[in-house]
């Protein structure tokens, strides 16, 4: 596992690049699905029951 | 390279997030909307039809006049159009399925960085998988639900749902990626631990919704999501591999 060529070049995505990707991901998806503020949970009410999210 | 993984994601998620919206349209929301009925004896949410002053009081006045007959199961709601409230869950599945989708690419090239090469078609496993770790394992403990079920407290359920949700995906990638036994037996506790310990349920079921309604509900919710979550995999693996490659 320490092995990992850091190397690569072109063709590997930056550590960095990853985590900005994953993190804008989960603030999409804590923003749409589950943050309880009103305004939120009334806009996304549907779609947070119809996928599954805990709702109210 | 980052913004090729953001437009890969991006246009990805808001493809497979309309799609989820208009199978939600179709098939979920008439199941939502006649549960509504029953979690107040009158729709409760956006009573008011199509006007925009969400999250204020429902106006009793503005209930269907009609709504005894309704709760009684005469009148069904079907398919229509409602713009205000159809248009926001279009937006917001395609907002939930692009988070999904940076998540997604993000662990592709994760995967990537290690040497697996991602080609379209697999994407169509991922998918799946994302299938699994976001909407089945989640429902495995706490079901779909339409509102006015009983439910125990919010927080503790988005708490379990996390955990679940973090721990299943994780135990999935291990499963794909990982290598050897003790990789594969991390992945199997993980992925059992949060159902061994249970989510977080009422000390009673005492909701007014007809079970044959949750039932309907339940699976047509983890329908469409199977549907939305391959092809939101398909959709990446495909975009993401022709865009690193260009």
């Amino acid at each position: 596992m320490a092995t990992l060529t850091r190397s690569a070049g072109a063709d590997t995505v930056s550590a960095a690049n990853i985590a900005v990707v994953a993190l804008l991901g989960a603030v999409l998806i804590f923003v749409a699905g589950l943050a309880q503020s009103e305004t939120l949970h009334d806009a996304a009410h549907d779609v947070r029951h119809a996928t599954g999210f805990p709702c109210h | 390279m980052l913004s090729k993984l953001l437009t890969s994601a991006l246009i990805a998620g808001a493809a497979a997030g309309l799609i989820a919206a208009l199978l939600q349209l179709v098939f979920v929301q008439p199941v939502l909307l006649h549960a509504e009925l029953y979690e107040g004896g009158e729709r409760t949410h956006f009573a008011a039809a199509s006007d925009h002053h969400h999250g204020e009081e429902p106006d009793p006045e503005a209930a269907p006049a009609d709504h005894d007959h309704a709760a009684a199961g005469h009148d069904a709601p079907g398919i229509g159009f409602e713009a205000g409230r159809d248009g926001l869950s279009i937006l917001f599945s395609m907002l939930v399925y692009a988070g999904y989708g940076l998540l997604l690419v993000a662990l592709m090239a994760l995967t990537e960085n290690r040497g697996h090469r991602i080609a379209p078609r697999e994407g169509l496993l991922w998918g799946l998988a994302g299938f699994i770790g976001v909407q089945l394992a989640p429902a495995f403990g706490l079901a779909p639900e339409l509102p006015g079920m009983a439910a125990a407290d919010i927080g503790a359920r988005a708490l379990w749902w996390v955990a679940t949700v973090v721990l299943t995906c994780a135990a999935l990638w291990l499963i794909a990626f990982g290598n050897g036994w003790g990789a594969w037996a991390l992945a199997i506790v993980m992925a059992l631990a949060p159902h061994l310990v249970g989510a977080p349920h009422p000390a009673e079921f005492t909701g007014p919704t007809p079970p044959e309604l949750a039932a309907q509900f339940a699976g047509r919710a983890l329908g469409a999501g199977l549907v939305a979550w391959t092809l939101l995999g398909l959709f990446a693996a495909s975009l993401w591999s022709r865009a690193r490659s260009a």
